[in-house]
């Protein structure tokens, strides 16, 4: 059995996520996203690799999407309405709310702006919503019979989900972007402990370690605060939702602490209306923001105004929200053209810019010029504040992921190729777990768990469920010093070793059963062959015994002298093995099968082999045990041998 | 798996409890309360009259000292059913009495299916030695939250008005006091065999319920809990309520479906979700709504049987006919158009109903109702927790039915009163005297508040306003005994209207049959009185066993064999061992046995056992003598065979004799071979030729 993972976008890339796994017979296509550097067909991911014959429905048994970002959504509407894939979509219920807004507004840039030809719809986008089947976080869904995925809190933006699959024995996560510390309005990543073959997880900041978030938000509240003391407008581009609330309610909170008055513009209807929707799904937000919410709801920000086109010339400092983020074209993109070209202004850029974007261009360098295309130039003369924090785990959260979930496979995608590198090793050889970081429509191949139906006996269920207490005797520090006792007292040591021992049998072609050992000649209706051990030999002792032989008749004296070498031996016994147990019977002394009598009779036919040693009146202890317990009985009888068991009479 | 029905309860507000023993485990469901049972208090004030309560209120003092000598008169005489015979006092509040017989250190889990069903919780989970996980889903434990905290504030009145009580056994539970009360009180209190008194509790506090709270385990819709690795349990919704649910509890050896009441197509909560209770191995069925209508109504004959021959699908089609939702909405609708009608002729409207949605689609119904018939008075609720709790229903489109989900995802609030709050047509007051409803008080007017029982809450106050008006209505429930609820309220000059309606509160009678043939389970579990009037002993897929209440049903052993996962890891590393005259494969299995998901898997032992290394091989059959001989030969071991009966008392021994490479002796049974050696190593030779040559694995 295997999990085959085929990555169709963000192999060793930021963009297009979108994985087709092979899980137990099941495919899963993992998020749907699109390209945001790419305007030819580079843009989608190459879905003709998921079903050559063009049969979506057939060759996928479910789409699942982690989050409403573009790179993850993106090329769904494409997906189900141009290329016709007709199967169930799952994604959770903000990301089903909001993905139609996203979708709605790069739809339009694309359009109306760059008058770019329709890839899809509005009503592509509506009918795609509609087949979408809305999940709620950790409930388990039943695809089908077999398949069931289930979602777990990512934190990255509100509705961030990551993903877990499961088919029979076999089981996987896809984390989507995942944040590992919580924001000002979305809480941490939270998954439970589950048993995984593998983990595909993203990289987006393989190698960053991040600092603490305070002095990052303090550092960006510096940079705007200066920028509008000093008259300046300072442009926040960012797309609709998720860092324009967070961005926002941090901002809000500042000019209200610092009493400023400058004003904060939204630039489209857009962000008004999300912040509507932020106010519904506010159970997917932070803890902290959850618990205001009776008093106040947090996404009713004090400060924030709308903007209108015509202000964007209009004199005198000012904070503005324009979409869409990366300055990828629109309204961003009208705004940077105007701004740009003051050294008074500040643009604020996301920790992460997909390649191609302006947004990118201003990141790999300090450009003083960009080209937008062939006819247009911008000079760049504004400040560019790069925002450190983002809502992407860093290396270490992605390290604490691996080790929490410790799977047996992991699989990296979403990053830079390099940085991906760097973090495989790091996986391999810190955490012992093989991982792959395959490029864009490679193949992983990784072994699965399976376990094997069987019925079982309730003798082997019991005993291997009820509690097996071992003793055993172990020399202690519990000093008995009080009494003045100096004497190191061993002391019980117990132990559950509860190991599951039975036997399996298959019987012609029926399912296997499980019975305990006991239970075997029963089931085969043969008796059990025991094999046991005996073995008899002269006590050594110095002193001669000086007893007269009449005294072996009597009974009595020789019981009592029998008794007197055993209690010797089980002393010295004792003391030699301290961490068996040792039980004495009167009769004969017991270690685990192992019996150690005194011998009664003179033709004892265990008294095998010489015996130089022995004479008349001499003592024999007769040793019986099992098989099994060969080690320690010839273990102790080579050890009685060696003791001089001199009766003190 | 062992079932024992605590108590069938009463209707929405009062859901039945069980208890259920799966694994060795103790399941409670649910805690209730019986609210109902507050009838037998008077509200407060007591009487009309202050003095004549006053009077009341010392009597109990007088009569500790004559009731002896006057026991034996006052015995029986019952006084008189009006609102003196209500009991003056700070009420206590009825538990499900057989609950007690049980020891709460003994309970392992609580399950919660609806927030009603929470309401006793407190009670229970500040009892000594109490340790159960208690899972109960998210929307429930908000929901019941708020309502264990407005019947606390409530409360807090009487608390006031009778001042701290003390800590023994108030003077109402006296004997001589419950003798005297009316026939229909003492029933109320004493249950009609008097087991029910020990029912009784004094409310809990609020720290109490704080305390309750914080220890749930709080699930969502479908969310798997294990406990203890053994028990798999999932709360599947109900669509009685908001967070209501029933659950599957699956356990190595079966899957239980339990079916609280449930609505099919709900207004307001998310439907019920019968799929995911198909094909379970027990369904226990705990819908006791229909057999209430049953006995009031007797409808019991005139409903359709649907065919045995029906399809699946068209079984379906029944369960999923709307007819009775319907019929919802044309009560709603009713109401409202009364209640409109009611305030356009200047009175005003007080309408006590405890149903979250039923106030939440009356708000809507109302609020469309008054717009189309231009009629512009306020709309008012007064409760503690009112403004949390409409503010709390606007942000859970995952709990709510798909009609309102898709709400959301249009960008429109999930139910109309937040517009109606924002336009202020709707006001939302945390009690009657506060200051700003003062202010902005107008009659006529439309009140929702609690409590439904007519003992507590602003309903006390507006009553007593409103009952001498004939041009006000009371929108009321079915339910309580009416002569009994109005009581203090003085019946003689009660010229207010009362509406009094039954709400759909779980699976109508004609659907009951079809629901079962669906879910396809192995057994049915149906309570006594209702399983016989319905199920028609006609030949079915499953069997049906009966409950009643306070006696145990064992249901039948599902599985001869325990089931068992192995790891293919383990699997592989076995050494199989062909017996050719049985046909069978067989082999020693040595690892872990873990209870993980509710599943038993024997996992690869990492540690090794410390003590023992490999145990010996486990033999059966005959050691045949002339192999043994050869295979000794073989390894360069001589010996003798000897026919000689040694003495054991069992059976005889043959012996062997070996002389090389050293002296030893082999005693050889039917049943055991002994093998005496002074060498170790000649031992340990001999025992593997004996290994050899015998069966074993």
């Amino acid at each position: 059995m295997a999990i085959d993972c085929l990555v169709l976008g963000a192999g060793q890339e930021v963009g297009k996520s979108c994985a087709v796994v092979t899980i137990g017979g099941k495919r899963i296509m993992f998020d749907c996203g699109m390209h945001m550097g790419y305007l030819d067909r580079r843009r989608y991911p190459d879905f003709s690799r998921a079903a050559p014959d063009g049969d979506f429905t057939g060759a996928l048994d479910c789409i699942v999407i982690t989050h409403f970002h573009l790179d993850h959504v993106g090329a769904l509407p494409y997906f189900t309405e141009v290329c016709g894939y007709r199967g169930p979509i799952y994604m959770t219920f903000p990301t089903k709310a909001l993905a139609p807004l996203m979708l709605e507004d790069y739809r339009k840039v694309m359009v109306e702006r760059r008058g770019e030809e329709e890839q899809f719809t509005a009503e592509h986008i509506a009918a795609c919503m509609k087949k979408v089947i809305a999940v709620d976080l950790k409930q388990t869904v039943q695809v089908d019979s077999e398949l069931q995925i289930r979602a777990y809190y990512a934190g990255h933006v509100i509705g961030a989900a990551m993903f877990y699959a499961k088919v029979g024995d076999s089981a996987l996560v896809y984390t989507g972007d995942y944040n590992m510390t919580p924001d000002r309005h979305l809480g941490a990543a939270q998954i439970d402990r589950l048993h995984l073959d593998l983990l595909i997880t993203e990289s987006t900041y393989a190698t960053t370690v991040r600092d603490s978030k305070y002095t990052r938000e303090r550092e960006f509240l510096m940079a705007v605060h200066k920028c509008v003391a000093g008259g300046g407008k300072v442009l926040i581009p960012t797309f609709a939702l998720g860092r324009a609330q967070e961005l926002c309610m941090l901002l809000d909170d500042y000019w209200e602490r610092m009493n400023l008055n400058v004003p904060i513009y939204f630039s489209a209807g857009l962000t008004i209306q999300a912040n509507m929707y932020y106010k519904m799904l506010i159970n997917w937000t932070s803890q902290k923001v959850k618990e205001t919410y009776v008093t106040r709801n947090p996404f009713d920000f004090k400060n924030v105004r709308n903007f209108d086109r015509s202000m964007i010339n209009s004199p005198g400092p000012c904070v503005l929200f324009a979409t869409p983020g990366m300055i990828s074209g629109g309204f961003s993109l009208e705004v940077f053209k105007n701004w740009a070209p003051s050294e008074i202004n500040l643009v604020t850029l996301p920790g992460y810019c997909v390649a191609g974007t302006i947004g990118h261009k201003l990141m790999s360098g300090k450009p003083t010029k960009i080209d937008l295309d062939k006819d247009t130039q911008i000079d760049v003369r504004c400040q560019i504040h790069q925002l450190s924090f983002s809502p992407h785990t860093d290396a270490k959260g992605i390290m604490d992921l691996v080790k929490f979930l410790s799977p047996k496979h992991v699989i990296l995608v979403h990053g830079e190729k390099p940085k991906m590198a760097s973090l495989k090793g790091k996986i391999e050889s810190e955490l012992g777990i093989p991982c792959y970081d395959p490029a864009n429509n490679e193949n992983v191949s990784v072994p699965s768990t399976h376990f094997v139906k069987a019925c079982a006996s309730d003798a082997f269920v019991r005993s291997s469920l009820s509690p097996n207490f071992k003793f055993s005797r172990r020399i202690g520090e519990y000093g008995f010093s009080h009494s003045g006792d100096t004497e190191v007292r061993p002391y019980l040591q117990v132990r559950d070793e509860r190991v599951a021992e039975g036997i399996v049998v298959i019987e012609g072609n029926k399912a296997a059963k499980v019975i305990h050992q006991d239970e075997l000649p029963n089931f085969l209706r043969k008796e059990r062959h025991e094999v046991k051990f005996a073995y008899c030999f002269p006590a050594h002792s110095t002193k001669k015994n000086e007893e007269p032989d009449h005294n072996f008749t009597d009974g009595l004296q020789c019981s009592s002298r029998q008794c007197s070498l055993l209690r010797a031996l089980l002393c010295e016994l004792s003391k030699e093995f301290r961490q068996e147990e040792i039980q004495d019977f009167g009769e004969y002394i017991k270690v685990e099968s192992l019996h150690v009598a005194v011998c009664s009779t003179d033709q004892c036919p265990y008294r095998v082999g010489d015996h130089p040693l022995s004479g008349r009146g001499s003592m024999f202890l007769c040793c019986s045990w099992l098989a099994g317990d060969e080690q320690l009985a010839w273990k102790l009888i080579s050890t009685i041998k060696t003791l001089d068991l001199g009766l003190p009479l | 798996m062992k079932l024992t029905c605590l108590s069938r309860g009463k209707g929405f507000y009062f859901p039945p409890c069980h208890m259920l023993s799966v694994c060795g485990f103790r399941i409670l469901i649910d805690c209730p309360l019986d609210l109902s049972a507050l009838a037998a208090f008077a509200p407060i004030p007591p009487g009309f009259s202050a003095v004549r309560g006053e009077e009341d209120l010392e009597r109990p003092v007088d009569e500790s000292d004559g009731c002896e000598s006057g026991s034996a008169e006052r015995k029986n005489t019952e006084k008189p059913m009006n609102a003196e015979a209500l009991i003056r006092s700070e009420p206590w509040y009825k538990t499900v009495a057989n609950l007690h017989l049980w020891n709460p250190s003994f309970i392992d889990v609580v399950l919660i299916s609806s927030p009603a069903g929470m309401l006793g919780l407190p009670f229970l989970m500040r009892a000594k030695g109490f340790s159960a996980k208690v899972y109960v889903t998210e929307a429930a434990a908000k929901l019941g939250k708020l309502m264990m905290e407005d019947l606390v504030s409530m409360h807090e009145e009487f608390r006031q008005f009778y001042g701290t009580q003390e800590f023994s056994s108030p003077h109402w539970m006296k004997w001589e006091k419950l003798e005297s009360l009316p026939s229909a009180l003492k029933e109320i209190v004493l249950g009609t065999d008097g087991i029910e008194l020990g029912g009784w509790m004094p409310l809990y506090s609020a720290a109490d319920i704080e305390d309750c709270v914080k220890k749930l385990q709080r699930l969502k819709y479908a969310e798997v809990a294990c406990y203890n690795g053994t028990i798999n349990i999932k709360p599947i919704s109900s669509g009685l309520e908001i967070g209501a649910c029933n659950w599957t509890i699956r356990y190595p050896d079966g899957t239980i479906g339990f079916v609280s009441s449930s609505e099919f197509v709900p207004g307001h909560a998310l439907e019920f979700n019968y799929n995911a209770l198909r094909s379970c191995d027990v369904l226990i069925y705990s819908d006791f709504s229909s057999l209430d209508v049953l006995e009031t109504a007797n409808k019991g004959s005139n409903y359709a049987v649907p065919e045995d021959s029906s399809t699946l699908s068209d079984l379906e089609e029944v369960l999923l006919h709307a007819d009775e939702s319907s019929e919802e909405m044309d009560k709603l609708k009713f109401i409202s158009s009364c209640a409109v009608d009611a305030v356009k002729a200047g009175g005003s409207v007080l309408i006590p109903i405890g149903r979250l949605g039923i106030i939440l689609q009356l708000l809507e119904q109302i609020s469309v109702c008054m717009e189309s018939s231009r009629c512009e008075v306020p709309i008012f609720v007064i409760s503690s927790v009112a403004e949390e709790l409409l503010a709390y229903t606007n942000i859970i489109p995952e709990w709510v039915c798909k009609q309102r989900q898709e709400k959301l995802f249009s960008g429109e609030p999930l139910f109309a009163h937040v517009e109606l709050l924002n336009g202020e047509r709707l006001q939302v007051y945390p009690a009657v005297y506060s200051p700003k409803l003062l202010l902005h008080w107008q009659e006529p007017c439309i009140v929702f508040c609690p409590h439904w029982s007519l003992r507590l809450g602003p309903a006390v106050h507006l009553l007593r306003r409103w009952h001498g008006d004939e041009k006000s209505l009371l929108v009321w429930e079915e339910g309580m005994d009416s002569d009994i609820a109005l009581l203090p309220f003085d019946p003689k000059e009660m010229k207010m209207k009362v509406l009094r309606c039954s709400f759909l509160s779980g699976i109508v009678l004609k659907k009951v049959r079809p629901l079962i043939h669906v879910l396809q389970p192995k057994f049915v579990m149906l309570p006594e009185d209702f399983g016989r009037q319905i199920m028609s002993p006609v030949a079915n897929s499953y069997s049906v066993l009966h409950y009643s209440v306070n006696e145990t049903l064992k249901l039948p052993i599902l599985k001869e064999d325990s089931e068992l996962e192995i790891t293919a890891d383990l699997i592989s590393q076995l050494h199989w061992k062909n017996l050719k005259d049985q046909n069978l494969s067989i082999t020693r299995l040595k690892g872990n046995l873990v209870m993980s998901d509710a599943r038993r898997q024997i996992l690869t032992s990492d540690e090794l056992s410390c003590s023992k290394s490999e145990k010996p091989p486990l033999l059966w059959g005959t050691l045949d003598l002339q192999r043994l001989l050869a295979r000794l030969s073989e390894m360069g071991i001589g010996g003798s065979l000897q026919e000689d009966s040694v003495t054991d008392g069992s059976s005889d021994a043959r012996i062997l004799r070996i002389n090389a490479p050293s002296e030893a002796l082999l005693e050889i049974r039917s049943t055991s071979t002994l093998i005496s050696a002074a060498n170790e190593e000649l031992a340990f030779r001999i025992r593997d030729a004996v290994d050899g040559i015998l069966d074993g694995t």
